[in-house]
């Protein structure tokens, strides 16, 4: 894998001894008998937009309200810029929160909602309404200043939100599914929006999401969370390209999982004996011996079908043509194999007039032995 | 379906029919069945008949049925609130008179047959310009300003906790608040007299305590009073209260907190303003009762005590001047209704949808 050249200074996290303005250490949650963080130990750098990403109930949420100072951790540390947050409340914070239900006060118009938090800090009424309608025009929704939020439609209240969390100029934004009650298109013009904000303004932001293709957009760095405890951390590419686990790959996109037993080592390729596919060679991996039991990752998109046998792929497989999904862009195809195992595979549609593989074809699937990821847990 | 449909109809109008000639017949006793089956179940049928009737004439004259769901309770208003009220006000226009009833007729025919309408604003004007009944008025409005003030401070701190305790206990909670009203009230007032007496709970602990030597007056006094309303009002202070607080999403109190609101200035600029229909119910259901209360004056308060209620009982038991009292009635009710009917123009001004 090559990563894309950016300076250095973009991406702290590749230099040892940058210093991390969020670092959070061993924390643990309990409520109760139920351990919903599990000592979970992150460093997050300026500037970042940093995605905690998992499904529902995987504690993406409560360490982000640690964050904030809603919930006290049971056990661990969190430090902001090098501070100790152990007892410092949610009103003395250095972070704002975007909440998921946004959370504008019904009775306050869109204004009034957006200085609130300068209002708090004892600016006048003058300056803060003028920093309020500043902030407004940033969210485009300057001449929305007297509404009231149930005036609004959903993105409008989205951007309000926004615009509230960060008047007070936070170190550090918590965003909680911001984008979460959008549809589909309005979101996608979101999260660019939500990056130019960013970028702007140079804040640091936390979002929590469990949506992987709004976490792989926004994110420049993705925490990957499961069950109290985060499985992976790395660029978007990383995570999608080299996941750690099975659990990574299959969360991120879509994988066909191959479980297999290592062969004997060999000089540049190693062979992995699968009952699915047979023998297959993979990139050599450091630390595997003969006998270990380990999976195989397979993207649907490195897959690549056709109707003759493909001329010196080591790694080719036979199936039968299931079924095709056209999505337009792609088509999906289900391919069942010898053995009736049934594999997902991506061919993308170049060319407006090709004949494309269909139902009940009797095809050739190959793919390059680089692109198989070897998993070991 | 189209031709099926005026024979269900006739039919239907006959079975109406004979429904009614069956009620008529009933009622008739002209059927031989036993007189103590037959009351009950002529009344029965008479209803049936009375609602399908109706049912056929708003048909016939095109009135939607849904107007029969609300004619109940419109019938009700109607014959117990507005035909009252119109009786009240007509006599009220009447002078006192030594007669059964105790009024003057609204019209007489004079000795040459002609004809006049008796009836004027003195009464109205009597109140104005006796001093007894405009001290009573504003006592009223004083005692039930001061009860509603009380009941608020005292009932939005429970409100609030039962509105903020996990599940079990708030059930637990609302029905402690709800649980007097299992006791009739006359009752739970006299209780009060217990404690309050010169040798009562009260006088009695405070005095084996050694915190007093001499026993407390506090029975017959406008300090009993505001205990005996504040105490049997505030569940109706409690209730709307906690409707509104309950619905009070967390993540506002949150997001105050978030933005740098303290505590205190969390709850005055979130929680106070989203909680003020619940206040303004709340004081309403205190306040309208306590203006006319009677029997708590009468048994806890003392002869100095003045309030409408009393007044108005005087006026119609004691000095059985029926015009001046159901002039003290209506004066009343505008004196409440106004406020009301302003609030509620308020409140529909303002509600978000």
């Amino acid at each position: 894998m090559t990563t894309p050249a950016i300076a250095a200074d973009t991406r702290p996290w590749t230099d040892p001894d940058a210093q991390p303005f969020i670092s959070i250490r061993h924390i643990t949650k309990r409520f109760g008998d139920v351990e919903a963080v599990k000592d979970i130990s992150l460093d997050i750098y300026r500037g970042e937009l940093f995605c905690l990403l998992g499904g529902s109930g995987c504690g993406k949420s409560t360490l982000l309200r640690m964050l904030a100072g809603f919930e006290a951790p049971s056990e661990g540390q969190i430090l902001i810029d090098g501070q100790d947050m152990a007892h410092v409340p949610a009103d003395k914070r250095p972070t704002n929160m975007m909440f998921q239900s946004y959370a504008l006060f019904p009775h306050m118009s869109v204004e009034k909602n957006v200085a609130y938090g300068l209002l708090r800090e004892g600016k006048s009424k003058a300056e803060a309404y003028a920093s309020a309608a500043e902030m407004l025009k940033l969210v485009k929704l300057g001449s929305f200043a007297k509404r009231k939020p149930h005036q609004l439609s959903g993105g409008q209240r989205q951007r309000v939100a926004l615009a509230r969390a960060l008047i007070k100029k936070p170190k550090l934004l918590l965003l909680d599914e911001p984008l979460g009650a959008l549809d589909k298109k309005l979101r996608e013009e979101t999260q660019f929006e939500l990056i130019r904000i960013q970028e702007t303004l140079g804040v640091t932001f936390i979002v929590v999401t469990h949506d992987q293709d709004e976490a792989m957009t926004l994110a420049t760095r993705i925490g990957v969370m499961d069950n109290g405890v985060i499985q992976q951390v790395g660029e978007p590419r990383e995570i999608y390209e080299t996941p750690n686990s099975r659990y990574v790959a299959d969360f991120i996109g879509s994988v066909n999982l191959f479980e297999g037993v290592v062969g004997p080592a060999a000089p540049d390729l190693m062979r992995v004996e699968t009952t699915d596919l047979g023998a297959v060679s993979v990139p050599p991996v450091k630390g595997l011996t003969q006998g270990q039991t380990v999976w195989l990752a397979l993207r649907p998109e490195r897959i690549t079908l056709t109707r003759n046998a493909p001329d010196g792929v080591p790694n080719a497989v036979q199936g039968l043509v299931e079924d095709v999904g056209y999505v337009g862009h792609m088509s999906a195809y289900r391919v069942r194999l010898a053995n009736g195992r049934v594999i997902r595979v991506t061919q993308s549609n170049r060319l407006r007039d090709e004949d494309p593989i269909s139902w009940d074809e009797h095809i050739h699937a190959s793919w390059n032995a680089s692109v198989v990821r070897v998993l070991t847990q | 379906m189209s031709a099926a449909a005026p024979v269900w109809a006739m039919s239907r109008r006959g079975a109406v029919l004979a429904l009614a000639a069956l009620a008529v017949l009933l009622r008739m006793d002209v059927l031989p069945i036993a007189a103590d089956a037959g009351a009950p179940l002529s009344l029965l049928v008479a209803a049936a008949a009375l609602l399908f009737l109706a049912v056929e004439l708003g048909d016939w004259l095109g009135i939607s049925r849904r107007w029969l769901v609300i004619a109940v309770p419109m019938l009700w208003l109607f014959v117990f609130f507005l035909v009252p009220f119109i009786v009240l006000g007509r006599i009220s226009l009447a002078e006192p008179m030594i007669a059964r009833p105790p009024y003057s007729p609204l019209w007489e025919r004079g000795p040459d047959g002609s004809f006049n309408i008796i009836a004027s604003f003195e009464n109205f004007q009597f109140l104005y310009e006796d001093a007894l009944y405009r001290n009573a008025y504003l006592s009223s409005i004083r005692v039930a300003g001061i009860s509603t003030i009380f009941a608020l401070l005292i009932g939005y701190p429970i409100a609030y906790y039962i509105a903020r305790s996990p599940e079990p206990r708030r059930s637990v909670l609302l029905l402690l608040v709800i649980l007097p009203f299992w006791t009739s009230f006359l009752l739970r007032v006299y209780a009060w007299i217990g404690f309050l007496r010169r040798d009562g709970v009260i006088n009695n602990i405070l005095s084996w305590l050694g915190v007093i030597d001499e026993p407390l007056v506090m029975m017959q006094t406008d300090f009993a009073v505001y205990i005996g309303i504040v105490y049997t009002y505030l569940p109706f202070m409690i209730l709307p209260l906690y409707a509104t607080l309950v619905k009070l999403d967390d993540s506002l109190l949150e997001a105050a907190g978030d933005l740098g609101a303290s505590p205190t200035v969390t709850f005055l600029t979130v929680t106070l303003p989203l909680s003020l229909p619940g206040i303004v119910a709340g004081s309403m259901l205190v306040f309208i009762p306590a203006i006319g209360e009677y029997v708590i004056p009468a048994l806890l308060g003392g002869p100095d005590t003045l309030m409408i209620g009393r007044v108005l009982w005087d006026e119609f038991f004691s000095s059985r001047d029926w015009p001046v009292a159901s002039a003290v009635a209506i004066v009343m009710l505008v004196l409440v209704v106004v406020p009301i009917m302003w609030l509620q123009a308020v409140q529909n001004r303002e509600a978000p949808k």
